[in-house]
């Protein structure tokens, strides 16, 4: 009885192990159906959801024109001080003073990419871009300034 | 408690009668993270295992209550990262339920099926990281195919691959991406396919079902006295789901039954995660083709402030029964916020089923408890 069992016990295992085996010869021979990405070498085809929340970015159109009043509400909705405002005034040409942002500074090393103040932006002036290659030689060049040098707020933007 | 010192000197001492003790971790491969056990043993056998916890706190609770109702939720991706999705639903729901917050038919059917992919992803990739403990590398890269498929999904949609931070109060943050609909169905196929694969390569394997049965057991009594929940309690016969006790979001109209194995050990464990994973494809299947028409979030006012009292709210994750509670003063920050993890009950019931067995037999016991360090320790 004993040696039955015992023999018994080596098939069932050996037939056990041979079954997973037979799986990797599978994929062994058949190296199409493997899906690893070869990165960086296909950075060329490579292309990421365009929800993707890489980095948050101001657009601005060809006449260097941004949407962004200067509200703070972004600000304000940043859980951990991500974004910070610096306004100014502007004097339009019939004299009156406007609001207008004089720089939108924003440290990439402290956001979490919760996409809270894309939600809070009530012009949308901000977005979500999937750039996801940030690493830099400098801390320092991870705090941007979003609006461009000589940008203004575009017309009829309240 | 040891302190410092004494960790070092009890490594390098043997004890009175023979005794040695070892600090498994905090760099460990099999502790997942930073769990620190100081294991005590006697020859090979354990007699006493003491985790240390406190290398990755990060103060959550207290960073919560300075964050106002809108942003403490993207904070609870960070704690049990495999589960966001489940505990940003947890958060929401808790404020939703404080402030009678209508809630669209087609968020809370979006909800149930991120839940439920989460949980998906959340157990294929314990199955890869539990055969890699025990030694077995090729079910790592089974698993994570499948959850590849899952985190393009997320990708789509909410825009991230773990900390989504998609559910807000009173809905979702965007609408659904216009592929999640087939992307989903794709995945199900694949996924009933490629299943049986993991049963041939891991779950009939004779040298995984000799390391995991009979180890580590934990009888019913005991997973209700150490507030075990989850896949470890339901593998002790334990009935403790969450989405059957107390329904939240759609799953009051889905069918699904809960798993419960008997057995308590660390194969029952095993196998309450597999066929949990089968449910959870039940419930997406029911409800991917029925997703309503309509708004994704309901209208909340801008500034949410919770009325004076206490709320709780519960949720099952992938780990167990994850908690929120809240104390508010009425303002527009949490007075006092606590949640309750599933992993730290889980991880309390270590030595209760370890201490006797083999030091081999460890891994097998704490990997089954599917411990996500950053949920612990919070
Ligand atoms: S994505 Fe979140 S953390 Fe980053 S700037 Fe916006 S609100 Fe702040
Ligand atoms: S980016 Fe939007 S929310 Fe932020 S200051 Fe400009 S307009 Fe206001």
């Amino acid at each position: 009885m004993f040696l039955k069992d015992y023999i018994s016990d080596v098939y069932n295992g050996v037939a056990s192990l041979l079954k997973g085996m037979r799986k990797t010869g599978y994929y062994f021979t058949h190296s199409k159906e493997i899906i690893t990405e070869q990165y960086p070498d296909n950075r060329a085809t490579l292309k990421l959801a365009d929800r993707f929340k890489g980095e948050v970015v101001m657009p601005h159109d060809d006449n260097n024109e941004h949407t962004c009043t200067g509200c703070t509400a972004c600000e304000l909705a940043c859980p951990n001080g991500t974004i910070k405002i610096i306004t100014k005034f502007d004097v339009t040409p019939e004299g009156k003073k406007k609001k207008a942002i004089d720089a939108f500074i924003y440290r990439l090393e402290m956001c979490t990419l919760c996409n809270l103040c894309i939600t809070a932006c009530p012009s949308d002036a901000i977005k979500m871009v999937p750039n996801f290659e940030h690493s830099v030689f400098d801390r320092s060049k991870l705090t941007k300034v979003l609006n461009k040098p000589g940008s203004k707020i575009k017309e009829g933007i309240e | 408690m040891y302190n410092q010192t004494e960790i070092i000197k009890d490594t390098t001492d043997l004890g009175p009668d023979g005794e040695l003790v070892i600090n498994m971790g905090p760099q460990h491969p099999a502790t997942h993270g930073v769990l620190h056990l100081v294991v005590t043993l006697n020859g090979e056998t354990i007699k006493k295992i003491e985790p240390h916890l406190g290398y990755i706190h990060r103060s959550i609770e207290k960073m919560c209550e300075r964050l106002s109702y809108r942003q403490f939720i993207y904070v609870t991706s960070r704690m049990d990262y495999l589960s966001s999705h489940i505990n940003n639903t947890a958060c929401a729901l808790l404020i939703e339920k404080g402030m009678q917050i209508e809630v669209p038919e087609r968020a809370k059917v979006v909800r149930t099926i991120l839940n439920e992919l989460t949980r998906i992803a959340s157990h294929e990739l314990w199955i890869g990281a539990m055969a890699m403990d025990l030694g077995a590398f090729t079910p790592f890269f089974y698993a994570f195919r499948e959850r590849e498929m899952i985190t393009d999904i997320m990708e789509d949609t909410c825009g991230a691959r773990l900390t989504m931070n998609y559910i807000v109060p009173g809905g979702l943050m965007y609408d659904i991406h216009p592929n999640f609909q087939t992307k989903v169905k794709a995945f199900v196929k694949q996924f009933k396919e490629k299943v049986t694969e993991y049963e041939d390569l891991v779950t009939g394997n004779i040298i995984f079902q000799s390391r995991t049965k009979g180890v580590g057991v934990l009888t019913a009594e005991d997973a209700i006295s150490y507030g075990c929940s989850g896949p470890v309690a339901r593998a002790s016969g334990v009935s403790c789901d969450m989405r059957k006790i107390a329904p939240y979001d759609a799953y009051d109209r889905v069918e699904f039954d809960e798993v419960i194995e008997t057995a308590g050990d660390s194969f029952a464990r095993y196998i309450v995660r597999v066929k949990e994973m089968n449910q959870s494809i039940r419930i997406i299947e029911q409800l991917i083709d029925n997703i309503p028409e309509g708004e994704f979030v309901g209208k909340t006012k801008n500034v949410l402030k919770l009325n004076k009292g206490e709320f709780y709210q519960r949720v099952e994750t992938a780990r167990g029964e994850f908690g929120v509670f809240i104390v508010s003063e009425g303002g527009t920050t949490p007075y006092r916020i606590k949640f309750r993890s599933p992993g730290f009950s889980n991880l309390s019931v270590l030595n209760h089923i370890a201490k006797g067995s083999k030091i081999g037999d460890l891994m097998a016991t704490m990997g089954t408890l599917d411990l996500v360090i950053p949920d612990i320790d919070r």
